[in-house]
């Protein structure tokens, strides 16, 4: 395997957080490639040359009809056998924000329940509009690969369709039992409140329930998330950094480097 | 077969779309008790079987989890049985031909399913219990529909098929211009929509005189593009006859001798030093930014289209602005968007509302949704902004949108070559935005919803993103010679303009159209969004196409640059146009116009009739008052932080929610080399002095970037002049005093003007009574570099025991004040600018950021120092005690009014470690300055003058103050 995992940015139109995440990948030690969707469609198989998978943020077909949902189609539709494949060659896939709703809606990410379909999705936040601010991440478990090592974080959020809701109780509770709930909001000023009370808005800044902001599959290699680590590598993009709060390097990092670590 | 596909919420979900228009409704004064339920649909047309339907809605249409759905033929009753007990259905749908993405994305996708769909079209449901005939009517007129672009339909829909247009069949149209009279040429001009004047008529009368022919209506509607207001710029680069008290000056192009002409005086003095690249030149200006890169700038504005149907205006305002770096050299890739805003007071009575006028709390909403979309959806953070308010606005908001790029060094210039081809890239043709260029030259009156219907549009951001993604790639490998973006007048300005000074043929037929039967005419000078053209070497045509392709970008060969110094048009080979491009470009008359300036008398302004021992009371009116109260409702539904690049984020401070004089930002993510953007305004000044209003809007521009660590010898700024009707002689000579002290003040900074564009006739026209005009609006955008990000400071106060220094003299300046406003006084000295010492205090300022010295750092503008410490003070979380008696001030200045709230321009309030004091003192020798206060901590912010309490606040309220207003 080569020093540098190879990284494919898989991009659509309206994609359009693909530079800044390819330059966290690269950052972390990754070589990651930009290609647009038509160029895989053209030859799926090409997906196996490469070791990590990513779906950057963006308004993939300008969330037109639902957000994610048209390139959801298409991944499910035309590049499933393609993705299972590069699933089961151990390798990863990383979807952030409108990435986190294409994996979800295309059930790349999350498995179907036999003949009640998918048990989540992620909608229209609580709040009805777009919002841009930051939020405090706590990782709830230790199953997913690109949280490895990582107890917090602080990253911003952008989105106007990140609501988290599950089927229905059940569903949310097989989800929870397989630990794959793995990142959850929490108080901005208090990473350590919230677990009974649940984290009200604007810290929890959709309406998600359970304060969910990313999962993972049942495998811990395939991971989505609402809010943006590749805009939060580097101190000065830290809100606070000018008040001597940010650290070297920003919190965000560390989920590209655990996984390029994965391949090394 | 017509199918109709209808989505809910299911009942466990919140009905969002209903919440949101019972707020609206409310907010109207529609009593909130009002029950509603919304949905949304799709109408699809094809051969399609009820289980394919069923199938689209489960897998596309809908998400099983969230929604459900109703899905039968158009007609069906099972489509308007009573929902929640609701009876009466209202259908919202998009007037045919009007841009709707999320039909164009259905379709596709459907397409994508395998099956055969012919066209697909959204609708908006709503129901209601039985309502009055005239609250329904009320309803659907303000709340539910906009008649610029949508219609309603009442009760069940009874679609059969959707219109896809009705075929065109060619017939050349000529206009007897020679024969006809003055008035028969004014009646042409005005119902052909054309708004040339009398003068202009005639010259193109006297032409085709000359020629022997006739114009055909092509030809005419290429010169009344050309020629008009938006386009040429005609009375600002014209003559003007200018008086004031001081004398009289006549100027041959008035813009040249003042705005340009201060840049130009700049460049000669920096000499070898110079950073300016290309000025008033290209579609933005051009200046350094490092070895690789150049950073380009424009501001433009989109007020006519705003009030008829904001959410259109303002997004395709900023999808307009966004294709002006891209189209400037061979194209800069944006990095930053901005936009600046000027509404009525959104309480304005709904019931006092003349015809024809949206309400403002409807106009704000729309605009800010509309610029939300676009610059979201294109990737490009929205960096910095303003809104201001005044009642003046009612009929004609202004909405200002910028766009920052980068643009590569060695792509800086562009030249279409004979035999080069003409190709269109982009979005297709249609009728949108038909005169949508002579449109925004004229007034607005009461019938300008149903006169100008046709110029209402709106764009789609992903077809502008698609075009962005290819433009860049065949930037890089080299595949054409220019480009420029297609804004007013369409092709007919960007072909225009391209081929100005060689000729072009084009070949109208070929472009692609959204829908049949556009005339050639319509083809064109249609403003549809998201195009531009290329001049294109015929051998990189293949590669160029198969790019486009690659990518699905339509790009199109419409015609080729041929040295004949022609501009021929031809539809399915038949000539149609065969203009002389001297006489397009050149044939205009000059524009002559009187201008005279009166100042006024000046009042003292009576502060004895202020209650001084409610001071505290003042401030918190001031910082509720709604030009400086918290945006933070519009700030947050942008994204300020895609790209990565944000460095000093609009909103800042301990909770993030503090007021940024500026921002910065890298816009390259290996490099700590930042751009810095902010702005300035004062309409308020311009009553008083429109010289001292553009001086200070001059200076606030250029301290807010100094405040937060920009080079003040690297600024670039941009003038938006917006007024009124610059017929009236009054009107225009307050722009000239205007334009004067743009010159004057530029020179003395040395911030050259880069760009800059006007908006006249800002006026409307009500049914009945006198036309209202804005006030004289004049937008000053900053674009400023810093060399290393981390030099940067923020506005909030840091920590316990630093001192505060307030840098600058006061003087006592309460003209035009938000004292006077919030106390309703009058008269007073505005605020004018010392600009020679102002570069010093700039100057020493940054000396200071710089090397480090300053902890926080805001400038003072509207309220004055008691409205800064507040800012500082809140946005920090800690509280500070200020001293009057300390504060730097001129004799006449030393009453507490002046001391707390004058607006004295080139004032700082600085933070600063108590161990750097004697470090910081010396940067400023020679400029004056006190230390007036201390960060102590705590929850307070206390005001003393000579030991006796002026102000003492709590600042929890002082935040609540200002951040209630504007939460919406």
């Amino acid at each position: 395997m080569s020093a540098r995992p190879r990284v494919l940015i898989l991009r659509a139109p309206g994609t359009n957080c693909d530079v800044e995440t390819a330059f966290a990948f690269e950052r972390a030690g990754g070589q990651a490639e930009r290609w647009h969707v038509n160029r895989l469609l053209e030859a799926p198989q090409r997906l196996a040359e490469f070791q990590i998978l990513c779906i950057p943020g963006g308004f993939s077909y300008g969330d037109d009809v639902a957000a994610g949902r048209i390139f959801a189609n298409q991944l499910r539709r035309h590049l499933a056998d393609a993705v299972r494949q590069f699933k089961d060659a151990d390798k990863l896939i990383l979807g952030i924000c409108n990435g986190f709703q294409v994996l979800i809606k295309s059930g790349l990410l999350l498995d179907d329940d036999p003949g009640l379909g998918p048990p989540a999705t992620l909608t229209w936040n609580d709040s009805g509009r777009y919002e841009d601010r930051w939020v405090r991440l706590r990782v709830r478990s230790a199953k997913c690969v690109f949280l490895r090592g990582i107890e917090t974080m602080l990253l911003p959020v952008a989105h106007a369709e990140g609501k988290f809701v599950p089927r229905d109780g059940v569903a949310l509770e097989a989800l929870a039992r397989e630990e794959q709930l793995v990142l959850t909001y929490c108080p901005l000023r208090d990473e350590n409140a919230g677990f009974e009370t649940g984290t009200p808005y604007p810290d929890n800044p959709n309406g998600s329930v359970a304060d969910v902001a990313g999962v993972c599959d049942k495998t811990g290699r395939v991971f989505g998330l609402m809010p943006h680590p590749e805009r939060h590598i580097d101190p000065f993009q830290h809100p606070q950094w000018t008040r001597g709060k940010a650290r070297e390097p920003g919190d965000g990092l560390q989920v590209f480097q655990n996984a390029i670590t994965y391949f090394s | 077969m017509l199918w109709e596909v209808d989505i809910y919420p299911r009942p466990d979900q919140p009905n969002l779309a209903a919440q949101r228009l019972k707020a609206e409704a409310a907010d109207l004064g529609l009593a909130p008790a009002l029950a509603i339920a919304a949905g949304w649909g799709y109408l699809i047309q094809g051969n399609l079987d009820r289980s394919q339907v069923l199938r689209l809605a489960a897998e596309l249409l809908a998400d099983p989890i969230v929604e459900e759905t109703v899905v039968a033929p158009v007609g069906d009753e099972v489509l308007h049985r009573p929902r929640a007990g609701l009876q009466q259905v209202i259908h919202v749908l998009l007037k045919p031909g009007v841009m709707d993405p999320v039909a164009q994305s259905a379709k596709a996708a459907i397409a994508d399913f395998g099956f055969e769909v012919e066209a697909v079209r959204t609708l908006k449901k709503y129901w209601f219990s039985p309502l009055p005939e005239e609250t329904l009517q009320w309803l659907c007129a303000k709340v539910l529909a906009n008649d610029a672009i949508e219609q309603v339909l009442v009760g069940p829909l009874r679609l059969t098929h959707l219109g896809t247009g009705s075929s065109y069949e060619f017939k050349r149209i000529t206009v007897s211009i020679r024969a006809m009279d003055d008035a028969a040429m004014e009646r042409l001009s005005r119902e052909g929509q054309l708004f040339l004047s009398l003068a202009e008529m005639k010259a193109i009368q006297e032409h085709f005189r000359a020629l022997g022919r006739d114009p055909t209506d092509v030809e005419l509607e290429t010169l009344a593009q050309t020629w008009s207001e938006h386009c040429s710029h005609k009375t600002l680069k014209g003559r003007i006859h200018y008086r004031d008290e001081s004398g009289e000056r006549r100027f041959d192009n008035m813009l040249k001798e003042t705005i340009f002409a201060a840049t130009a005086e700049i460049r000669r003095r920096l000499g070898q030093r110079d950073w300016c690249v290309s000025v008033f030149a290209d579609n933005a200006g051009v200046v350094r930014f490092d070895e690789q890169y150049h950073a380009v700038f424009k501001v433009e504005t989109h007020n006519h289209p705003s009030a008829l149907e904001p959410y259109g205006g303002a997004n395709t305002g900023i999808g307009g602005v966004i294709r002006d770096p891209m189209g400037t050299g061979l194209g800069a890739k944006p990095v930053a968007n901005t936009d600046v805003f000027c509404f009525a007071p959104p309480d304005f009575p709904a019931e006092r509302l003349p015809p024809g006028v949206l309400h403002p709390r409807r106009v704000m909403r729309g605009v800010v949704a509309g610029v939300r979309d676009y610059g979201n959806r294109m990737g490009i953070p929205t960096v910095n902004g303003a809104i201001y308010f005044d009642p003046r606005y009612l009929g004609n908001p202004l909405v200002f949108c910028g766009t920052i790029g980068l643009l590569p060094v060695d792509k800086a210039r562009k030249e279409a070559r004979a035999g080069d081809l003409i190709v269109a890239i982009g979005g297709r043709t249609g009728r949108d935005g038909i005169h949508g260029a002579t449109f925004s030259s004229a007034e607005l009156t009461s019938q300008s919803e149903s006169l100008s219907g046709g110029a209402v549009q709106i764009g789609n951001a992903i077809t502008e993103k698609m075009l962005l993604d290819v433009l860049l790639v065949a930037r890089d490998r080299g595949l054409y010679h220019a480009v420029t973006d297609c804004g007013a007048g369409g092709f007919s300005s960007a072909v225009g303009e391209m081929g100005e000074h060689l000729g072009a043929e084009v070949w109208l037929e070929r472009v692609p159209l959204k829908y049949e039967g556009l005339s050639y005419t319509e083809i064109w000078i249609s403003e549809a969004q998201e195009r531009m053209v290329l001049a294109v070497p015929p051998d990189h045509w293949e590669e160029l196409s198969a790019l486009c392709a690659s990518e699905g970008v339509e790009a199109t060969v419409i015609g080729r640059f041929v040295p004949s110094g022609r501009l021929v048009l031809k539809y399915q080979d038949q000539q149609v146009a065969d203009l002389d491009m001297e006489f397009l470009h050149h044939g205009r008359p000059p524009v002559i116009r009187e201008a005279v300036y009166r100042p006024p008398a000046i009042r003292p302004l009576l502060v004895s009739q202020w209650p001084e021992n409610d001071a505290t009371g003042t401030l918190l009116k001031i910082l509720g008052s709604l030009n400086v109260a918290s945006k933070e409702w519009v700030i947050r539904q942008y994204d300020h932080e895609v790209q990565g690049g944000s460095v000093i984020k609009p909103l800042v401070g301990e909770a993030s929610d503090g007021p940024s004089d500026a921002a910065v930002l890298r816009p390259r993510l290996d490099s700590r080399r930042g751009l810095v953007v902010a702005c300035g305004m004062n309409p308020r000044y311009g009553e008083l002095d429109p010289y001292w209003m553009a001086a200070s809007a001059i200076d606030e521009a250029v301290r807010n970037c100094v405040a937060v660590g920009a080079d003040p010898e690297r600024i670039a700024i941009l003038d938006n002049f917006c007024w009124g009707n610059t017929d009236r002689p009054e009107t225009l000579g307050s722009l000239v005093r205007a334009a004067l002290a743009c010159h004057d003040v530029a020179i003395a900074l040395g911030t050259p003007f880069i760009s800059g564009k006007d908006s006249l006739n800002n006026e409307f026209r009500p049914e009945s009574g006198e036309p209202i005009a804005i006030p004289p609006s004049l937008l000053i955008s900053a674009l400023g570099q810093v060399d290393d990000v981390g030099q940067c400071v923020s506005m909030d106060l840091k920590e316990v025991g630093n001192e505060l220094y307030l840098v600058g003299l006061t003087h006592d300046e309460l003209g035009g004040s938000h004292f006077a406003f919030v106390e309703d006084l009058s008269g007073g000295q505005v605020p004018k600018v010392d600009a020679v010492r102002a570069r010093e205090v700039f100057k020493a300022v940054h000396r200071a950021i710089a090397t480090g010295l300053v902890r926080a750092c805001h400038d003072l503008s509207e309220g004055g120092l008691a409205v800064a410490a507040a800012e500082m003070a809140f946005a920090g979380g800690l509280g500070a005690e200020l001293h009057l008696e300390r504060v730097p001030a001129d004799e006449q200045a030393r009453h507490p009014a002046a001391l707390l709230f004058s607006e004295s321009n080139t004032r700082f309030l600085i933070e600063v470690r108590p161990d750097r004091t004697a470090a910081f003192e010396n940067c400023l020798a020679g400029i004056a300055w006190g230390r007036v206060g201390k960060v102590t901590g705590g929850d307070r912010l206390e005001i003393m003058n000579h030991g006796s309490p002026v102000i003492s606040a709590d600042l929890k309220l002082l935040k609540e103050t200002w951040q209630k207003p504007l939460r919406w």
